[in-house]
């Protein structure tokens, strides 16, 4: 975590130097750029996050009557609390860097809370299924990816909605299924997941 | 309400992949005894005792723990009442021993004074804020064993439990192994260290290529 904010910052920062100080392409681009660091980066959060339980572990919270699927809810809330506070400083520099207006606040942190819920449950998820080997922690970045896409074209949408005042009420509705979807499927996989 | 057979499993058999772990196991355990089980590395030892623990379902055969089927839900009815320690200790290094134990009990719904007073009976109570992860491999598993006593089950599955431990820890954990027997449950004995075990256990086993013989 502490070793993946400035990194994320860092790729904020050298875009700029990359493609020139053009303040109005930096604008428009920015949340885009923005979300997609978070996606990138806050894989690895979740998967960190995810990976950090062993199989001793496991086998000990599970002859204390732990429900896998508690577990599961558990590791995937650590992971999407620490992929807020990923958010809330990356997204500070990019506020400095790209000059983003800050409006629809509630909405904005509606955004952040469903984007970091969504990825926590699904690097959860991910991390369950490939295991907790080093091959699978490999794995995990390229499964959770694909899946993570609606998020990122929901919370880029979404702002963009606020930006020029349409509604975003379909693109968070977007991002709602996401984090039900992977929540009712790691609730539900939890259990045969660790048996296997 | 102990069962007067505590494990009772019938051709079990376990493959990983197309590589068969354990074949056409049985083995009955009841009420008081205690099992040493031996075996080589790799034959299936560690397995066996996922097993009987209800943490992996065999491809295979039938068997009941503590009365509970291992195909049935009601496994996990029992999971409560079954301590395993393995050789690779299973708390979570970034807490403190006493956080550990602090988070069984809750989990467990046991009071929480009694983290301090496990600890104490296994000589660990001045390490209760001694982080986990910087611990000696010897003070988690008396952490274990500190737990194991605070829960009070009645089937102890231990994986080489004589290993890293001082002379006044063996000891411990011999009692602690001979209360679950006489209080009717039962404990099987992995170890490698055949002298030790065979001092506590009621008899033996020994697993060659996945078979008891």
């Amino acid at each position: 975590m502490w070793v993946t904010i400035p990194f994320g910052a860092m790729a904020l920062l050298l875009i700029p130097l990359a493609i020139g100080t053009d303040a109005v392409l930096l604008e428009r681009i920015g949340p885009g750029l923005y979300w997609v660091i978070v996606m990138l980066f806050g894989v690895l959060v979740s998967v960190g996050r995810a990976s950090v339980e062993t199989g001793a572990q496991r086998d000990a919270s599970s002859l204390l009557g732990l429900d896998p699927a508690a577990g599961y809810v558990g590791r995937s809330i650590s992971a999407a609390g620490l992929l807020i506070v990923f958010e809330l400083v990356v997204g500070a520099v990019a506020v400095v860097l790209y000059g983003f207006d800050l409006i629809g606040i509630p909405w904005l942190a509606a955004t952040l809370i469903i984007v970091a819920a969504g990825l926590g449950l699904l690097g959860s998820l991910a991390a369950s299924l490939v295991g907790s080997g080093s091959a699978g922690s490999a794995l995990v970045p390229l499964l959770v990816a694909p899946l993570s896409i609606p998020l990122l074209l929901g919370a880029t949408q979404a702002y963009e909605g606020l930006r020029l005042g349409d509604s975003i009420l379909p693109w968070m509705l977007l991002m709602a299924a996401v984090v039900l979807v992977a929540a009712i499927a790691g609730v539900l996989t939890a259990r045969p997941l660790q048996e296997s | 309400m102990i069962a007067a057979t505590v494990i009772e499993l019938r051709d079990i058999g376990v493959t990983a992949g197309s590589t068969p772990i354990l074949r056409g196991v049985d083995l009955s355990v009841g009420g008081g005894e205690i099992v040493g089980l031996f075996g080589a590395n790799g034959a299936g030892k560690t397995t066996l005792l996922r097993v009987i623990a209800t943490l992996l379902r065999p491809a295979d055969g039938r068997g009941t723990v503590l009365g509970a089927d291992l195909s049935g839900d009601e496994r996990y009815e029992v999971r409560h009442r079954i301590g395993m320690i393995g050789h690779i200790p299973g708390l979570y290094p970034e807490l403190t021993l006493g956080e550990n134990l602090r988070f069984a009990a809750r989990v467990a719904g046991i009071p929480s004074d009694q983290v301090e007073e496990s600890l104490q009976a296994v000589g660990l109570l001045g390490a209760i804020d001694r982080q986990a992860g910087a611990s000696s491999h010897g003070m988690q598993r008396r952490a274990e064993f500190a737990r194991e006593l605070m829960i009070e089950r009645d089937l102890l599955l231990l994986d080489e439990p004589h290993a890293a431990l001082d002379q006044d820890a063996v000891e411990l954990v011999n009692g602690l192994v001979g209360k679950i027997a006489a209080n009717g449950g039962a404990a099987i004995l992995v170890s490698h260290d055949r002298d030790r075990v065979t001092a506590v256990a009621d008899r033996s086993v020994e697993l060659v290529d996945g078979s008891l013989r």
